[in-house]
């Protein structure tokens, strides 16, 4: 479904993907798991096509879409849907203007459909009676309902999560690691989130890849990550300062995000 | 000395790059311009932004500016018996030169600050990826309705400025100096030429396009949170300004000559 292949990609001096391989199945939850400043939303934003890379490939259903203009990748990413780290919603647009945008840009559709539409896919992420509201109006966790909301109002076959636990309470983002499961057995959409959030990882993912300097080095189900023989997961899992990573005070992956 | 030159060369490269970057975007910008969907709607919400809203600031600008230019016309022409031509003197100014550019320098304090602040708060809260992500080309989308907008709107508003102004100076010149009401739009119209008001309306429209693409620029490729928002939008208000300043000169040069 998902396949990246001798990924490389830099950022003026510093280079983040390094050779990077993975493989994600149909209808798999992967997660991907690497410190800040790893690469991590390179990564994501590589399969969905906002970057590409230096040296590489990256193949959506078997389509190298790094080769493709900018015409067929729109259309490719219609099968995608994806989850920001701070929701990403829209400010200028009420919440169920937010979620039911995909289908008010792609799909010829009344604008009372899709508010009905976009009020329903609120209530699969357990909203009600926010539609009209305005995205500052939010919570943090409710913003990331309504992101989720957006991300599966077109009926995506691929969903992507950036960091989505992070900065929410540890209840709230349990509650979104429920939900996230619940997308997976609802819709049976391939998914693949980055986090560095070990909870999260272990409750959402079929299977957890670890990224270190730029390529995957562990690929594993939550069990076997648990229980790896491998000195650098092993102190990332764990979460402690000593050990083979190098703590890098200065790195900032906002740096990286930007296309 | 060496120092000196690497400096130079880096400010050199570095504008060069800044140059190139601003005629990539003005280059796709037009491309997206014409491929449809057409953003109709988006055009129009623009277009109220940056036309009409603009709308108050801009008369008070040009009433004031008008009467402060007969009044001071007036009484220099005075000296030498010349305050006939009063009317002439504020109109030709108003329509050739004062109407665009002081349209085009309210416009990049208002409007091109305003686009330099969302499309910034846009990039480094990820709304632009969300925008790519929603199959959504954000150039398209949010880049090319301003575009239109500054080329259709600043000549729209500059016609009025131009009218407003010729009125305050009719103000000043038949209210408070009582010269004839005749003589003031008879020395307007005798020596208005159809050129002066269009030539300076190609002018507002080519300040309309630099404002929206410059500022547009500045907040498309933001980075650094809060602080680079800030530094966007105060950069895009510099460099349109400086634009509609710099090449007022040059299109005047080549317009009205």
């Amino acid at each position: 479904m998902i396949r990246l292949e001798g990924l490389y990609k830099s950022f003026g001096a510093k280079e983040v993907l390094r050779g990077l391989d993975l493989e994600i199945g149909k209808g798999e939850s992967r997660v991907v798991i690497g410190g800040s400043g790893s690469g991590k939303s390179v990564i994501l934003k590589h399969i969905i096509g906002i970057l590409r890379p230096d040296k590489g490939k990256v193949f959506i259903n078997d389509a190298d879409i790094t080769v493709l203009r900018d015409r067929e990748l729109y259309e490719i990413r219609k099968k995608f849907g994806m989850l920001f780290q701070m929701a990403a919603l829209f400010d200028s647009m009420n919440v169920w203007e937010n979620v039911g945008f995909a289908l008010t840009r792609h799909r010829k559709m009344k604008l009372s459909d899709i508010r009905e539409i976009a009020i329903e896919k609120l209530k699969m992420v357990g909203l009600v009676g926010v539609e009209n509201l305005m995205p500052s109006e939010l919570s943090g966790g409710m913003k990331k309902r309504v992101g989720l909301a957006r991300a599966i109002a077109h009926e995506p076959e691929i969903l992507l999560y950036d960091e989505p636990t992070t900065g929410l309470d540890p209840i709230t983002a349990d509650a979104i690691n429920e939900l996230i499961v619940e997308m997976r057995e609802r819709l049976s959409v391939t998914s693949v989130a980055i986090t560095h959030d070990m909870n999260s990882a272990y409750k959402i993912a079929d299977r957890i890849s670890m990224l270190y300097e730029g390529k995957i080095i562990e690929t594993g189900t939550p069990e076997e990550i648990r229980d790896t023989g491998n000195p650098v997961v092993r102190q990332f899992i764990t979460g402690s300062a000593v050990g083979p990573i190098k703590v890098e005070g200065v790195s900032n992956e906002k740096h990286f995000n930007r296309a | 000395m060496t120092k000196l030159i690497e400096n130079l060369g880096r400010t050199i490269i570095s504008f060069t790059a800044e140059l190139g970057r601003i005629i990539m975007l003005l280059l796709e910008t037009i491309k997206q311009t014409f491929i449809p969907p057409y953003e109709i709607r988006n055009t129009f919400v623009q277009m109220l932004e940056i036309g009409i809203r603009s709308l108050p600031v801009v008369l008070v600008t040009a009433v004031f500016t008008g009467m402060v230019f007969a009044l001071q016309t007036y009484t220099g022409f005075k000296r030498f018996g010349a305050e006939s031509v009063v009317g002439t003197v504020v109109a030709l100014s108003m329509t050739r030169e004062l109407g665009p550019v002081l349209t085009g320098l309210i416009v990049a304090g208002r409007a091109g600050a305003a686009m330099a602040a969302e499309l910034g708060t846009m990039r480094v809260t990820e709304q632009i990826d969300a925008l790519e992500t929603l199959a959504t080309n954000p150039v398209k989308y949010l880049i090319v309705p301003r575009f239109i907008s500054g080329l259709t709107m600043l000549p729209a508003v500059t016609i009025v400025a131009d009218i407003i102004g010729i009125i305050g100076g009719y103000v000043v010149t038949v209210g408070i100096f009582h010269t004839s009401s005749v003589v003031y739009w008879k020395r307007t119209w005798d020596f208005l030429e159809a050129s002066d008001i269009y030539n300076g309306l190609i002018k507002a429209c080519f300040f309309g396009g630099s404002i929206a693409l410059v500022s547009c620029y500045r907040g498309f490729y933001t980075s650094g949170g809060a602080e680079g928002v800030g530094k966007a939008t105060t950069g895009a208000v510099v460099l349109s300004s400086m634009t509609i300043l710099i090449s007022d000169y040059f299109l005047s040069n080549w317009l009205f000559r």
